[in-house]
């Protein structure tokens, strides 16, 4: 059959095209014309993805299209593929989708900041990456994308470059990064060596259709390969131990965070594991080692968020916390449940952010909860669409989110890799996200508007607290502001740019969730379904499985999910009613309570001091080494120490001449000739030996 | 592995060299054991034909006497190369003759170089260039 | 008598063509006056592509010459292109530089030639004598080149060092070249081969290449024998250092693999290239992280590139050396690039050398910022540029080799080298102009030499596969070994038996 040809590169290089043209000319665009050219570009690119969506509909999936090669050597292919299935489609849909409204979004957020030109060639440059990386047809050309979207990642973070803490936080953010990158490196080095390729194809067919790949008994070849792809993708997917990156990353714009931070980059690494099930789905081992950093990653990063002030990093760390439950959902094996939570996520995630944007926005750049409250009358829109986003994330039916955390609840209790702890674990985050997600909206939008003033309570219970703890709070707060240049007259509501996509993506984060109704509830699994011919469950595999329970269809199993679904409900409920004894009805308890745990309160605030000990573990210590071993010690010590003793012996010659003394050059030979010696003595030994 | 008898073939060698050396040693310490010690200053200064000697021994010369000595070197070296020619001069046959007169170009392109310089020129004033 | 003929003028035309040039600029400085020598940095300029257009007319002429002392095959080709494009660029970045500086003398770019002349007899050669001539004639040019900034204290320390540490390292070389010479009768390359090839090597043999290895050593500066690197090119003149830390690199690399890989010495030397090749690497990048002085950053950064390239050689095979080629030729081009920008930004005499000097770069030189930006992110080894494909080959030959340890080793030494690329970036980009002064305009000389250095580094990023495949058949030559059929075409007229020289 003749296959037709779908054009795919095209997708990729719409928003490239978009990036030239504001990256070269944008300087001399007024910012309409930035604006339009960037929103077409991607618009553009949506359509395409549309299209090709729907002609891929009739096509034998998955669908290859090369265009052109690349790295052409007799032992080593890799062209410039393109990889259509349903998984890709999947996510070609919502990055293309998503990053168009956010686009839109943009160009009313940024429309007074400097530099708005760079912001959308960067955003741009970003698109195209995010889409190479989607749609390559193999990992090489994968992790092109995946280094590219890095580097936007890193310019966009620190776009406010003025700001110290900015440039870090990108610094921080590439460095951590990169420390994933290399294991992947690895993983596809390891790849090479035992399949030749790294063609998509190439790689699923051999392990599919021999023999010679089962389920893997013991730690072997494919668990390595899996877990350096899997730390590969802890990296970019934010999960512990390499966490640490995302939430210094809200230094960013807020649409930045929206798009790069919430809906699409950091859902790389689980996009790649997915992608990899065939991999993954023989190496149980590495699979239990998925679900447990998954698992760890939701439970910590919910309570990390439980204590947050700031707005945005309540955010981040309730995106670790998501991230963490489609890492644990890919551990289980139950990918299509891992990316039907990534895209609902991508909805009402994306419309979180973009909500807090319009908020920070409205009052002028503050981002410190505290001081916000009461905005519910003054911005309604704002506060309708980010109570439909929380609804969706608390789990709360039917919204989007419930169905796609209930999936991945029910399924880490049920499915052959699962257990009931990662059930437990999950109902408990369930209830932890539900809790600080209302916080956040009772905070924000009821009680007395609390802005401008340092409100006198909080001051008083800042005396009791530790100080630095509070310091820190200030300062973040302060320094986070998005530096609005210019002064708002008063609150007031976002122009109809910036609204227009936070109600599509409302509406969104309602019914995404219905394309995946569970048998439970009357529905048919819709979306699983579709998914599942692209993905590679321990179960298609067969054959040995260590560690797999045995799993039966049981006929009370509905009336078991049932219960499970309405304990996960009445968890959601419990954490919203919490949050609204505690920062509405009585909003004196919280400070009281935290007085009376203070320990552990400072702890989760201070995020377990998770940096600190980072910093205290790796970073001094190789500073310390580099300073004292070898600069210290090898080039001061030894090197120029023979300099300055001669120097201060010979006091008669001049500044210039001291350096040209032939001490140095002695023993900069004496280390040759020391090498030397030894180079000789051990070719010796091997001479005579 | 080495032969048994390899480093054998230079023994004599070494042993030639252990002879000097032991020779030197027991002339110098034979004449410190037997001679008589009177230190006067006028022998403990260096020698220097009878004329006191003055300042430091590591005077400083003009680099002009390192050029003109550096310039002779070389030439004298490029000459010598002649001579090696000249023995096989008729072997090599014209071949011989094109690269010996391509050689000479070579040099003279040399000597035409310093002396545009103003190399040989001993009183030419200094060039300040940098 | 063997007939010398036409193919042996062709199978040196390169290094007569930069001869040629080389004399006439000498020829020529001395009758022009005082002022700017352009117009025999243009000459010179012309010679060096005109080496380059010569390098790859050789194509079709594969074989040995001048009874057997030069060798042109695949592997000698790749390098008799490479190092003309090297030292053009460098021309191209002293063009503007003398002007810079106030150094008006033609020689400058004499020597330049002679040394890249003698650069690529070296990757030629397969005599050892020849070979140690070729590296004399390169060495002994970069030496002068290295003190050209009369003027400053710096500069002449840093020739003086590099002279003597250099004569040093020098004489280890001729003394290994002596010692094979006594173990095996020869020294041609093709007659060591024959007399080692299949026989139990004596402990001469393994005097001899812990010799060379040492003279090499220094010259490629890999640790233990590094030390001199920092300060001679904190000394010498940026777009000298252009120069000597890749063009007398590649081909001291260039001498190693053929010495290594071409004359059947026995491969016991794996576990001290193995060492050497962790100890650059990291004392390379360790070195590198504290410098404030972006020229000598640079410098410890090249000693840690030597070291990724030694991972290739401790691979082995003919996938490690294609990967060592192809890493000479990426390294080449991003570097030389780095150090054209270090060049132009140092401003007379050189005074703006040290990072935070770069501060606020992305907005008072646009064009500056935006190429180093592309060669540092090359030198961390970024995908789509040289510098990742470079590392890439290197690490993927090293775990066919089943060097774990190594590859492990020098990705960790990656990341930590991403560190210290990263500060500069930073620093051009995020932080606000500390030095008022601004930028000199940006001559078009050095915009080209900037521009073609950029392109050669993201062509080598996005497109390896020529490049790559050019570095294959090298490695394909050298491994098939002197007497192969396919390094001596049926065409060869005067294929000449080997003679030795006794």
């Amino acid at each position: 059959m003749n296959e037709p040809n779908l054009h795919l590169w095209i997708i990729p290089l719409l928003p490239l095209v978009g990036a030239t043209i504001n990256g070269l000319l944008g300087r001399h665009f007024k910012n309409g014309m930035v604006a339009t050219v960037a929103l077409f570009f991607t618009g553009a690119s949506f359509v395409h993805a549309v299209w090709a969506a729907l002609q891929g509909a009739h096509l034998a999936l998955p669908h290859v299209e090369e265009a052109g090669n690349w790295i052409w050597t007799s032992s080593f292919q890799a062209p410039f593929g393109f990889y259509l299935d349903q998984l890709s489609t999947v996510m070609m849909l919502v990055v293309t989708g998503v990053g168009f409204l956010i686009h839109l979004y943009s160009v009313g957020y940024m429309a007074h900041e400097g530099g708005f030109y760079r912001f959308f060639a960067y955003l741009n440059l970003f698109m195209f990456f995010m889409l190479t990386l989607v749609l390559a047809n193999n990992y090489l050309l994968m992790f092109v994308g995946w280094e590219g979207v890095g580097l936007a990642s890193y310019l966009l973070i620190g776009f406010f470059f003025l700001k110290d803490s900015a440039a870090n936080a990108g610094k921080k953010a590439f460095i951590v990064n990169r420390i994933g990158d290399f294991a992947f490196l690895i993983g596809m080095f390891l790849l090479i060596q035992n399949f030749g390729s790294l063609n998509f194809g190439t790689i699923f067919n051999k392990l599919n259709e021999s023999s010679l790949w089962p389920v893997e008994t013991s730690f072997g070849v494919l668990s390595v390969i899996a877990l350096m792809l899997m730390i590969g993708a802890t990296g970019k997917s934010a999960q512990v131990p390499l966490y640490v990156w995302l939430p210094d990353a809200m230094e960013g714009p807020t649409p930045v965070s929206a798009l790069i931070h919430a809906a699409t980059m950091v859902t790389a690494g689980i996009y790649m594991i997915a992608r990899s099930s065939a991999i993954f789905s023989r190496a149980p081992h590495t699979l239990l080692i998925v679900a447990i950093i998954g698992c760890i990653t939701a439970v910590f990063a919910a309570t990390m968020g439980m204590a947050q002030t700031d707005i945005k990093r309540v955010l981040a760390y309730s995106t670790v916390s998501q991230l963490g439950y489609m890492f644990m959902a890919c551990g289980v094996a139950a990918y299509s449940a891992g990316i039907f939570h990534l895209m609902t996520h991508a909805f009402f995630k994306a419309l979180l952010f973009l909500g807090a944007g319009s908020v920070i926005h409205a009052v002028g750049g503050e981002q410190d909860m505290r001081r916000m409250g009461g905005l519910r009358k003054l911005i309604p829109v704002t506060f309708w669409v980010m109570m439909i986003a929380t609804l969706a994330i608390a789990g709360i039916p039917p919204l989007a989110g419930f169905f796609s955390k209930d999936e991945i609840l029910w399924q880490a209790s049920r499915l052959p890799y699962g257990h009931i702890i990662f059930w437990i674990i999950g109902l408990i985050t369930a209830g932890l996200t539900s809790f600080y997600m209302f916080r956040l909206i009772f905070m924000t939008f009821f009680g007395e508007l609390r802005l401008g003033q340092v409100d006198e309570g909080q001051e008083a219970h800042k005396a009791n607290a530790p100080a630095h703890a509070q310091h820190d709070a200030a300062s973040q707060s302060h320094g986070h502001a998005d530096d609005h240049a210019h002064s708002h007259g008063g609150v007031h509501e976002s122009p109809w740019i910036m609204l227009a996509p936070l109600v599509v993506l409302a509406v969104l984060s309602v019914v995404g969730g219905w394309v995946n109704i569970p048998k439970a509830l009357g529905g048919n699994q819709g979306f699983a379904n579709y998914l599942a011919p692209a993905i590679h469950t321990p179960a298609e595999i067969g054959g040995e499985q260590p560690g797999a329970r045995e799993v039966k269809e049981e006929e009370g199993e509905r009336g078991t999910e049932l219960t499970f679904t309405v304990l996960s409900v009445v968890v959601a409920f419990a954490g919203l009613g919490l949050a609204w004894v505690l920062y509405v009805k009585r909003p004196e308890l919280p400070d009281r309570i935290t007085t009376s745990i203070r320990g552990m309160y400072v702890l989760v605030k201070n995020k377990y001091y998770v940096d600190e000990i980072y910093n205290a573990l790796l970073v001094t210590p190789l500073l310390a080494i580099s300073t004292y071993v070898f600069w210290r010690g090898v080039d001061q010590g030894v090197i120029d120490g023979t300099v300055n003793g001669l120097g201060s012996a010979s006091k008669g010659i001049g500044q210039g001449l001291r350096h040209m003394q032939s001490g140095n050059i002695r023993s900069y030979a004496a280390w040759v000739a020391a090498g030397g010696a030894a180079v000789i003595a051990y070719m010796i030994y091997l001479g005579v030996r | 592995m080495l032969d048994n008898n390899y480093f054998i073939r230079y023994l004599p060698l070494l042993i030639q060299v252990g002879v000097g050396i032991a020779l030197a040693a027991v002339m110098v310490t034979l004449s410190h054991l037997l001679g008589k010690h009177k230190w006067t200053p006028a022998k403990n200064s260096p020698y220097e034909c009878g004329i006191t000697p003055t300042g430091d021994a590591q005077g400083r010369f003009s680099v002009k006497f390192y050029m003109v000595a550096m310039l002779f070197i070389l030439f004298d070296v490029e000459a010598v190369f002649l001579y090696p020619w000249a023995v096989i001069a008729r072997k090599l046959g014209m071949f011989g003759f094109w690269e010996m007169l391509v050689y000479i170009g070579l040099v003279l392109v040399g000597f035409f170089y310093i002396w545009k310089k103003g190399m040989i020129d001993w009183n030419k004033p200094e060039r300040n260039e940098a | 008598m063997n007939s010398i003929g036409y193919n042996d003028y062709i199978r040196i035309l390169p290094e007569l063509v930069l001869t040629f040039f080389g004399i006439l600029v000498m020829l020529i400085d001395p009758l022009l006056g005082r002022g700017s020598r352009k117009g025999l940095g243009i000459l010179s300029l012309t010679g060096s592509f005109l080496a380059m257009a010569a390098g790859f007319y050789q194509i079709n002429f594969h074989g040995p010459a001048w009874f057997g002392m030069v060798q042109v095959d695949s592997f000698s080709i790749f390098f008799h292109i490479l190092i003309p494009c090297i030292s053009a660029i460098c021309i191209l970045a002293s063009l503007e530089y003398l002007d810079q500086q106030n150094i008006h003398s033609g020689e400058y770019y004499g020597l330049i030639l002679f040394g890249t002349a003698g650069m690529v007899l070296m990757t030629s050669a397969v005599e050892l004598v020849l070979i140690f001539i070729a590296l004399e004639i390169s060495s002994i040019s970069t030496y002068i080149l290295a003190g050209y900034r009369r003027s400053s204290a710096a500069g002449t320390e840093s020739s003086i060092k590099y002279f003597l540490l250099g004569s040093f390292a020098t004489a280890f070389f001729l003394y290994g070249v002596a010692m094979i010479f006594g173990a095996t009768g020869s020294t041609s390359i093709p007659e060591i081969y024959k007399a080692l090839n299949g026989a139990t090597s004596g402990a001469l043999v393994y005097i001899a290449v812990a010799l060379m290895l040492i003279g090499l050593g220094f010259k490629v500066a890999f640790a233990p024998f590094h030390v001199w690197t920092p300060d001679v090119y904190e000394g010498a003149p940026a777009p000298v250092v252009a120069l000597m830390s890749t063009g007398p690199k590649a081909a001291a690399f260039a001498v190693l693999l053929r010495v290594l890989f071409a004359t059947a010495v026995p491969n016991d030397w794996i576990w001290l290239i193995w060492i050497a090749a962790a100890l650059s690497m990291t004392l390379g990048n360790f070195g590198a992280l504290i410098q404030n002085n972006v020229k000598r950053m640079l410098a410890y950064s090249s000693i840690a590139h030597a070291g990724y390239i030694l991972v290739a050689f401790a691979a082995g095979r003919e996938i490690g050396m294609a990967a060592a080629i192809f890493y000479t030729a990426s390294y080449a081009a991003m570097n030389v690039g780095a150090f054209a920008v270090v060049s132009h930004f140092g401003g007379t005499g050189e005074r703006y050398i040290d990072i935070e000097d770069y501060a606020g770069l992305g907005k008072r030189s646009p064009l500056l910022a935006f190429t180093l930006t592309i060669f540092l992110l090359s030198l961390i080894g970024i995908p789509l540029t040289g510098g990742f494909f470079a590392k890439y080959y290197v690490f993927n030959a090293a775990l066919h080799s089943n060097l774990v340890w190594l590859t492990i080793i020098g990705v960790v030494n990656s990341a930590v080298a991403a560190y210290y690329y990263l500060r500069l970036i930073v620093m051009m980009y995020m932080r606000e102009a500390t030095v008022d002064a601004p930028p000199e305009r940006v001559s078009p000389s050095m915009a080209l030499a900037l521009v073609l250095a950029a392109i050669g580094t993201i062509y080598l990023g996005v497109l390896p596969g020529y490049v790559l495949d050019s570095a294959h058949h090298g490695a394909q030559a050298l491994k098939a070994g002197p007497f192969s059929k396919t390094v001596q075409p049926a065409n060869n007229a005067n294929a000449a038996p080997v003679q030795t020289l006794k």
